[in-house]
């Protein structure tokens, strides 16, 4: 068993300190109002226990008093923690409009996200911290949401429909964001990270991210030529598997056996599609045996392994 | 458990002396499988829910074995996805809108009304043909070819991405929504038209009160499902665009035809076990119940006001600012007839004469983990709350606090306080206290991890998750084999009973009601003469006769 037990989620904006406030006193107040009923019943069946002598005259069967009491204060109460959360609620729906504004493509199974100057990136997400930022949100098939904990926010992807989330990060460090909204086979892959950075980190990694070359991104480049993205990327009609976070990740067969995807079975599968089928896929997949150069499928597995979160 | 009730009854030669009885009227197959009689329909309805739930039961313990392991190399996601769905369809539709209305209610209804039988009773055999016919159809869909789209068929996933069996298994839900519309006909017309002399409106059993609130659900809001369901198999099977919104359509529209249902419907699965609570209360209580015209007008405001929070599903997709604060405020208000309850049960506690007896035991772990779904649902209401736990653990747990912990705790104590009226045969006291124990400390220690699960941050429906989720899936999974034997407890000592069970005077409990006025079991036509209501519910003396 990996990873340390933990009972509470990172905090890393006020917002999500906020709700953790309205959580622990929403808590408070709701034991106040139930845990009494848990020890009266649990006295009255000790007092009032059959066989045992007890005092039973003047059993009540109605009390308009009593009745409205506890009808209307727990509501009113209550009432308190609607208006709180409604507020919270009121925030995020407003962003400040110069926030820094990022766009999330979600597609089965990749969160795509775009910087202002074009930086793209997969399933992870860099943003600078005590900044606004707000997620424009589109969906390139079925509904997906997108859901960062530590942030205490999330937001449905809807396709044909623009949503947003904003959030201000005030403290650095990596987060989890996930998809929560099923999407179908490979919904629970669909999760990546959140880095939350210093603004002249942020700055310095949306530099770095202008002057990637080499293998890889020559390999980009033959994605589209040999019509791969055609497929596997968004856009496509068709439904074939995201590549992305594919390399290195376990891959469920057809037949039930389980293969892990290494440079091997990228290659075997992109010459011989038909062999090693993926369960939960029609194999629609074209043979690229002859087809290509050794070196263009290096370069394409190149690429490949690039977009791999491992 | 049909072949061991026609094993137990004896030929009909030696039924010459004994009392008739609905159990000994005929015993072939044959007029069980055409008889129009409420009891034995609600038998029947008792051995199917019983299957679909084992289904259901198995479909789950499986979903927690594969969460033991992070990494999802148990199953495979496809796998995965289908058995999830399976357990909801199949829990949703085919055990809990039909468990409490279709057993009990078909069971006691007319006779805790003094009546011969409900008001269309070859309605009611053509409702559970129905219901057999899509629940056996369902189960071959989803276990033959599977689905993966979840029980709630969200578009344009199921529409247009899926590669499972969506159609079909659209067709199982249409279908089986009809059986629903003609029970919850039969139920209205019965309580307006077939109360005895002198059983007025409230002098009714609180049963009921909930049986009718939750009969207007079915017939209100089923058909609003079978409606989303049509839209959605034309548009999966022909290509017309209503959700797709590559043909102009809506995919946010499918969310809210669906929950204009399914809301409601939770209250077709809670309503009811309210009502069974009422009676199991005041009975183990030996005591008038509190505030019953508060309780009886708090069913109905839980139908009324229950239609109108179903957008509490869809705060983050996008609807306008107002719609959420509306839908918020509303289910804050539909908390209030619930709590009504709550309160009402422990002040009927307050000076009565209580036994904790099974039935009792079930009743109080119930309120219990009542009490922990309802509150848990406020928070999910709450506008800023919701948008970290929603579509999190924190809602998986908080539902099945509310329809596992109310809908089947109220259901198994309702079983058991009514299993000697049923079988006119007594369960063995002592595992029915050693199940019920087993079944609350089971319960929560398979879901009151899911709620620390949420709140860390754990997506619903995921197959893989971080590994340091793992020690509370461990301890949530290790609960579901608690909570899987005491479920078989139950079954078991109650199908013994059958056989072996000490026969069950007419009055067990001494309880008030007219269903303890008839022999247990009770004769073909219920009632001798038509009884004459001359008295108020509940009226217990306050003092248990001295045996």
């Amino acid at each position: 068993m990996k990873g340390a037990l933990v009972f509470w989620p990172p905090t890393a904006s006020a917002r999500a300190a906020e709700v953790d406030h309205v959580v622990i006193a929403f808590t408070v107040v709701l034991l106040c109002l139930t845990v009494p009923i848990f020890l009266f019943m649990t006295y009255c069946a000790w007092k009032y226990r059959a066989g045992r002598a007890a005092d039973r005259s003047h059993p009540q069967a109605r009390n308009l008093k009593i009745e409205l009491s506890w009808m209307l204060i727990p509501f009113g109460l209550a009432l308190i923690f609607f208006v709180w959360a409604a507020r919270i609620y009121d925030d995020e729906l407003h962003p400040p409009p110069n926030a820094l504004q990022i766009d999330a493509i979600g597609r089965q199974w990749m969160w795509k996200f775009q910087h202002p100057g074009g930086q793209a990136e997969i399933n992870d997400l860099h943003v600078p911290m005590n900044e606004p930022v707000r997620i424009n949100l589109i969906s390139q098939d079925v509904v997906h949401a997108l859901y960062i904990p530590a942030l205490r926010i999330q937001m449905d992807a809807i396709p044909g429909r623009a949503t947003f989330l904003w959030f201000d990060a005030d403290r650095a460090g990596k987060y989890r964001l996930y998809c929560s909204e099923f999407c179908g086979t490979d919904h629970s892959r669909m999760a990546g990270t959140l880095y939350v950075m210093e603004p002249k980190d942020y700055e310095a990694w949306l530099a770095a991210q202008g002057s990637v070359a080499g293998l890889a991104e020559q390999g980009r480049e033959l994605f589209s030529r040999f019509g791969c993205s055609g497929c596997h990327e968004r856009g496509s009609t068709v439904r074939a598997p995201s590549l992305a976070g594919l390399y290195g990740s376990p891959v469920p067969l057809e037949d039930g056996r389980i293969v892990t995807a290494d440079v091997s079975y990228i290659m075997d599968k992109i010459l011989y599609p038909d062999q090693n089928k993926i369960a939960g896929y029609k194999q629609k997949m074209p043979s690229f045996d002859g087809k290509i150069s050794d070196s263009d499928l290096l370069r394409i597995v190149a690429f490949i392994r690039s977009i791999g979160t491992t | 458990m049909s072949e061991l009730v026609l094993r137990d009854a004896p030929p009909p030669v030696a039924t010459i002396g004994r009392p008739e009885t609905y159990l000994n009227d005929g015993q072939t197959i044959r007029s069980w499988l055409f008889t129009t009689d409420h009891k034995r329909i609600g038998v029947l309805y008792l051995i199917s829910i019983t299957f679909f739930f084992i289904i259901g039961a198995i479909a789950a313990g499986l979903i927690r074995l594969a969460l033991v392991v992070p990494d999802g190399s148990i199953l495979t996601n496809d796998i995965y996805n289908k058995l999830f769905t399976l357990h909801g369809v199949i829990m949703v539709w085919f055990f809990l809108v039909p468990s409490i209305p279709n057993v009990l209610g078909n069971f006691l209804l007319p006779i805790m009304i003094g009546a011969k039988d409900v008001a269309f009773p070859r309605l009611n055999l053509l409702s559970w043909y129905i219901f057999m016919g899509a629940a056996v159809f369902e189960l071959f869909v989803l276990i033959a070819g599977g689905v993966d789209t979840g029980w709630t068929f969200y578009t344009p996933l199921s529409t247009i991405y899926s590669n499972s069996w969506v159609i079909p298994a659209v067709l199982g839900v249409i279908v089986v929504g009809f059986s629903s519309i003609l029970t919850g006909v039969n139920f209205i017309t019965t309580v307006h038209t077939m109360r005895a002399p002198g059983m007025t409106w409230f002098r009714m059993p609180l049963f009921v009160w909930s049986m009718y609130a939750t009969s207007l659900i079915l017939v209100l809001a089923t058909p609003v499902l079978t409606m989303a369901m049509v839209l959605l198999f034309y548009e999966r099977a022909f290509g017309i665009g209503v959700f797709d919104p590559g043909a102009g359509g809506d995919p946010v529209m499918f969310q809210h035809l669906f929950w204009f249902y399914s809301h409601p419907v939770v209250y077709v699965m809670v309503l009811p076990g309210m009502g069974v609570m009422s009676e199991l209360v005041t009975a183990f209580a030996y005591k008038r119940v509190f505030g019953y015209t508060f309780i009886a007008y708090s069913s109905m405001a839980i139908a009324a006001i229950g239609f109108f929070v179903w957008g509490h599903h869809m705060f983050f997709n996008g609807i306008s600012e107002y719609s959420g604060m509306s839908f918020s405020l509303l289910s804050f208000a539909v908390a209030v007839p619930s709590a009504i309850k709550v309160y009402n049960w422990a002040a009927t506690i307050h000076k009565g004469e209580i036994r904790l007896a099974t039935p009792m035991l079930y009743a109080m772990g119930w309120i219990a983990l009542f009490v922990v779904g309802g509150i848990t649902g406020l928070f999910l209401a709450s506008l800023g709350i919701d948008a970290h736990v929603h579509d999190t653990y924190f809602v998986v747990a908080h539902f099945h606090y509310i329809m596992v912990g109310a809908t089947v705790l109220a259901f198994l104590g309702g079983i058991h306080y009514w299993w000697p009226k049923i079988t006119g045969k007594m369960y063995p006291e002592f595992w029915g206290r050693v199940s019920a124990l087993f079944m609350f400390v089971g319960f929560n220690m398979t879901f009151a991890p899911q709620f620390v699960l949420g709140y860390l941050g754990m997506p619903r429906r995921y197959h893989t998750y971080p590994p340091q989720f793992q020690f509370l899936n461990i301890l949530s999974s290790a609960g579901a084999t608690v909570l899987a034997a005491a479920y078989l407890f139950p079954l078991a000592y109650l199908l013994w009973s059958i056989r072996y069970g000490r026969d069950a005077p007419p009055n067990p409990w001494d309880a008030r009601g007219l269903e303890w006025t008839i022999p247990s079991p009770p004769p073909p036509h219920n009632f001798e003469e038509v009884p004459v209501v001359d008295f108020e519910p509940y009226d217990y003396p306050n003092r248990i006769p001295e045996a």
